[in-house]
């Protein structure tokens, strides 16, 4: 067995599950430094999913489709915004809640428009990019899917608005001292109000990627946790855009190396195996989170006279 | 024409009235003293006129002309600025970051401009910060220097300060006030919150004085004098609750004692210098003083909840020198703490609050006694007329019949010791003949009654004797038929003749 073959297969792979774990992650990071943790997350990617899928489905067009999801995760976000920012709902019900909402809202919706066929509707997917041919060792490292290479790129650009931009500065502002930015003459709800709706996107875009890049379809247990999994690697990443790229490759590269470890025969209970990722996970977590520090008013509504 | 004029100005908070039909001017170009106890409404009226809090009623004029402030937005466009209590600044941002925070336009900050323009501000006002650095890294007096800055950057014309010198050391204060005085001939007008005489003497030209949410007046400092304002400041109308005797406090035995205390506050500086009292059996001995002189760190010394540096507390016999609080509970010393809402737990109801610091008394096999529990509240609720039934939650309670709460889970224990600190603070007039009518009752019954308020009329209506507490040190204590409200006013701005 050829060592740099592996190798080679496990980073091209390791940076397809990392998609859109970074999307997601880079979606709760709008949401948390804003000062609202959006458990809505898993519901939303959910619904990015289904979105895309279903108007790439009707209209044949793959970009429409992932507009789709964009819009949807946006409406996403602004629901949470409603219920959590200008209600004051309990942060954490307000998510689970649209969490709850979106799932079963996606389920419904594709039994209605694509009914109960026994093979799963499926569409054509995002090709892979073709940078290096096919003969060149490297090439599947490079030909990844184009929403790979955005989801990279988001980074650096989600790292310029949150540190650069007067955006970011009201985000950052609001999610540490409401008062203060409301003080300073700051629109506090209008501003996590975009915020939300900024991340309800990004989250959507995560989920949509699995469907109109990964698989070309759409089944119930596509999202698979990857929500939960982001609101670690937000922890993980100490709220910093860049240190999302770290967290959804470790994570990545250990849910891609057991996949292989599976294939390759390896005489352990497979459940041992789709358990690791989510161990190294914890231990990630208990080390990095222990100096983590959170946006100061995250979780806390807020409210003037 | 007046920088600013607010009349009539109204609000209410549920049924308190925190600012009752309040007239306030401020003239171009003075420093106006905006004076009154704890509670008085001086923080919620310039809260109003900051566009944090909406008023129900009133006007405000800016320059002569009507204004709508409905958020600090624009208030900082009418070119007023606000120094908070509790700073408005992030912590986790720089200087030059938190003075841009409220600014809208481009996409991008030039950070390097607006670091240079602060720099330039900070030359021009004398007032020295670091643009660069991060709020968290810097003391409270820098962080108070950049909200100043702050509201200069922004072009205030008129600097509303909510009680600067409350975080200060005395040096800092020289220092601020030094600053204000440079601003005031640089044409700006100032607002300064206090409830310390002499402050407010040493740098104001005006003074409003508010109480209990009115205006009592505004007076010249040329036409004024300390004693006059500390008068204007507490004096209240009579209550009808009375002490009628006078008592020979030393023929009856010492029930607690505190010797040579000292404490610190917060922020580790000096609260309590060599603090020394004796209260007897059957007497209330009245602490009166202007809050802020060491009371709150005393209170929370005798009920446990805080260290001494040094010196000796016995109660009842007993040594209670940094003892938990429930061994002060145990040793007989009943305590009425000045927050009531951090002392009763809202959510829970009115008969399991008032067994909450005697759960021992109540359990059995470490099950809650329930039956006991409802019936030991069925007695004190109607023994101390609380207006509630024992399953209401505490915190739809008013603050009358929530301090009768209090009261009642203290004294139904018979305490030989009263510690009972501002007991009538926020209370409406029958509520505070209750509770004073309460204390008189412990007092008749043989217990020691430590009385700490701010409320002189209080003090002079209940105690036998009274001390005075100024800057952490006891000035004097002085038989009831000795004390005026002159004599304690002076004692309580610190004068020693
Ligand atoms: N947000 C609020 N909600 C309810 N009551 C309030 C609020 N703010 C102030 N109060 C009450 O209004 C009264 C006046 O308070 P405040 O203006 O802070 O007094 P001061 O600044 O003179 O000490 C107090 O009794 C206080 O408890
Ligand atoms: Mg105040």
């Amino acid at each position: 067995m050829d060592i740099t073959l592996f190798l080679i297969g496990l980073v091209a792979a390791t940076l397809r599950v990392a998609t859109p774990l970074i999307f997601g992650t880079l979606g709760e990071l709008f949401s948390e430094r804003s000062g609202v943790l959006n458990l809505g997350i898993e519901g939303t990617m959910f619904l990015g999913a289904f979105v895309g899928f279903a108007v790439a489905a009707t209209t044949g067009s793959l970009w429409i489709g992932l507009l789709g999801a964009i819009i949807a995760g946006m409406l996403s976000g602004l629901l949470m915004s409603l219920l959590s920012v200008r209600l004051g709902v309990n942060q954490h019900v307000a998510g689970l809640g649209i969490t709850l909402l979106a799932t079963g809202l996606s389920l419904y919706s594709f039994r209605l428009i694509f009914g109960e066929s026994k093979i799963p509707p499926s569409i054509e997917p995002f090709p892979m990019l073709n940078i290096l041919p096919e003969s060149n060792p490297l090439a599947p490292i490079t030909n990844q899917y184009l929403l790979t290479y955005i989801g990279i790129a988001t980074i650096a650009v989600v790292w310029w608005v949150i540190s650069k931009t007067r955006f970011g500065l009201q985000i950052r502002a609001v999610g540490e001292n409401p008062e203060a930015a409301d003080a300073a003459g700051l629109n506090v709800y209008a501003i996590r109000t975009r915020a939300l709706a900024i991340g309800g996107a990004l989250m959507a875009v995560g989920g949509a990627f699995l469907t109109l890049a990964q698989l070309g379809s759409f089944t119930f247990g596509i999202v698979a946790g990857r929500g939960w999994v982001c609101i670690a690697l937000i922890i993980f990443a100490n709220w910093q855009a860049v240190s999302v790229l770290w967290g959804a490759l470790i994570f990545g590269g250990v849910q891609a190396l057991q996949l292989r470890l599976q294939t390759l025969g390896f005489k352990l209970p497979y459940e041992l195996f789709l358990s690791l990722p989510y161990v190294v996970t914890i231990i990630a977590l208990t080390l990095a989170g222990r100096n983590a520090s959170a946006p100061s008013a995250l979780l806390k509504a807020y409210r003037r006279e | 024409m007046h920088a600013v004029e607010m009349k009539g100005i109204v609000k209410r908070f549920a049924d308190l009235v925190a600012s009752d039909h309040v007239d306030f001017n401020l003239e171009q170009g003075e420093i106006h003293a905006l004076l009154g106890e704890n509670g008085a409404g001086k923080t919620t009226l310039m809260r109003i006129l900051y566009g944090l809090y909406h008023a129900d009623e009133g006007q405000v004029f800016i320059n002569g002309k009507p204004a709508v402030i409905s958020s600090p937005r624009d208030a900082i466009r009418q070119g007023i600025g606000m120094v908070t209590q509790h700073f408005t600044l992030v912590p986790t941002l720089t200087v030059a970051e938190n003075m841009v925070l409220g600014e809208t336009g481009s996409v991008m900050i030039n950070l390097p401009d607006v670091e240079e323009k602060v720099a330039a501000a900070s030359e021009r006002f004398g007032i020295p910060v670091k643009p660069q650095a991060l709020i968290r890294h810097l003391s409270v007096g820098e962080r108070q220097r950049v909200e100043i800055l702050k509201a200069l950057y922004h072009d205030a014309r008129v600097l509303i300060l909510d009680e600067p010198t409350a975080v200060l050391v005395p040096q800092e204060v020289d220092v601020l006030f030094k600053a204000l005085l440079r601003l005031q001939q640089e044409g700006l007008s100032v607002i300064f919150i206090s409830h310390h005489l002499n402050e407010v003497m040493d740098i104001c030209g005006r003074i409003t004085v508010l109480r209990d949410g009115h205006s009592v007046g505004t007076v010249q400092k040329a036409d004024t004098n300390q004693k006059q304002l500390a008068k204007m400041m507490v004096g209240r109308e009579s209550f009808g609750v009375k002490r009628q005797d006078q008592r020979q406090a030393s023929v009856s035995s010492c029930l607690l004692s505190v010797q040579n205390v000292c404490a610190v506050d917060k922020k580790g500086l000096p609260a309590l210098k060599d603090v020394s009292l004796e209260v007897h059996a059957g007497e209330i001995l009245g602490l009166a003083g202007v809050s802020g002189n060491g009371q709150a760190e005393l209170s929370a010394v005798l009920c446990g909840t805080q260290k001494t540096t040094r010196g000796k507390v016995q109660a009842n016999g007993i040594n209670l020198t940094n003892a938990e609080p429930a061994s002060v509970c145990a040793a007989g010393v009943g305590r009425i703490p000045e927050d009531r809402h951090a002392n009763m737990v809202g959510e829970l109801s009115v008969a399991e609050n008032l067994v909450l610091d005697q759960l021992g008394n109540f359990v059995k096999n470490g099950i809650l006694e329930q039956d006991k529990i409802q019936k030991n509240a069925k007695t004190l609720i109607k023994e101390f007329q609380i207006k509630a039934a024992p399953g209401d939650r505490v915190r739809t309670l008013s603050g009358g019949n929530m301090q009768k709460v209090m009261l009642a889970r203290t004294l139904s224990q018979n305490p030989a010791v009263v510690i009972a600190s501002q007991p009538t603070r926020g209370l409406d007039v029958g509520a505070t003949d209750y509770v004073r009518s309460k204390l008189l009752e412990q007092r008749e019954a043989g217990a020691a009654v430590l009385l700490l308020s701010e409320d002189l009329e209080e003090i002079l209506a209940l105690s036998d004797r009274i001390a005075v507490i100024y800057a952490g040190k006891i000035m004097g204590v002085l038989p009831a038929s000795e004390a005026t409200p002159e004599k304690l006013g002076l004692m309580m701005a610190g004068s020693t003749d």
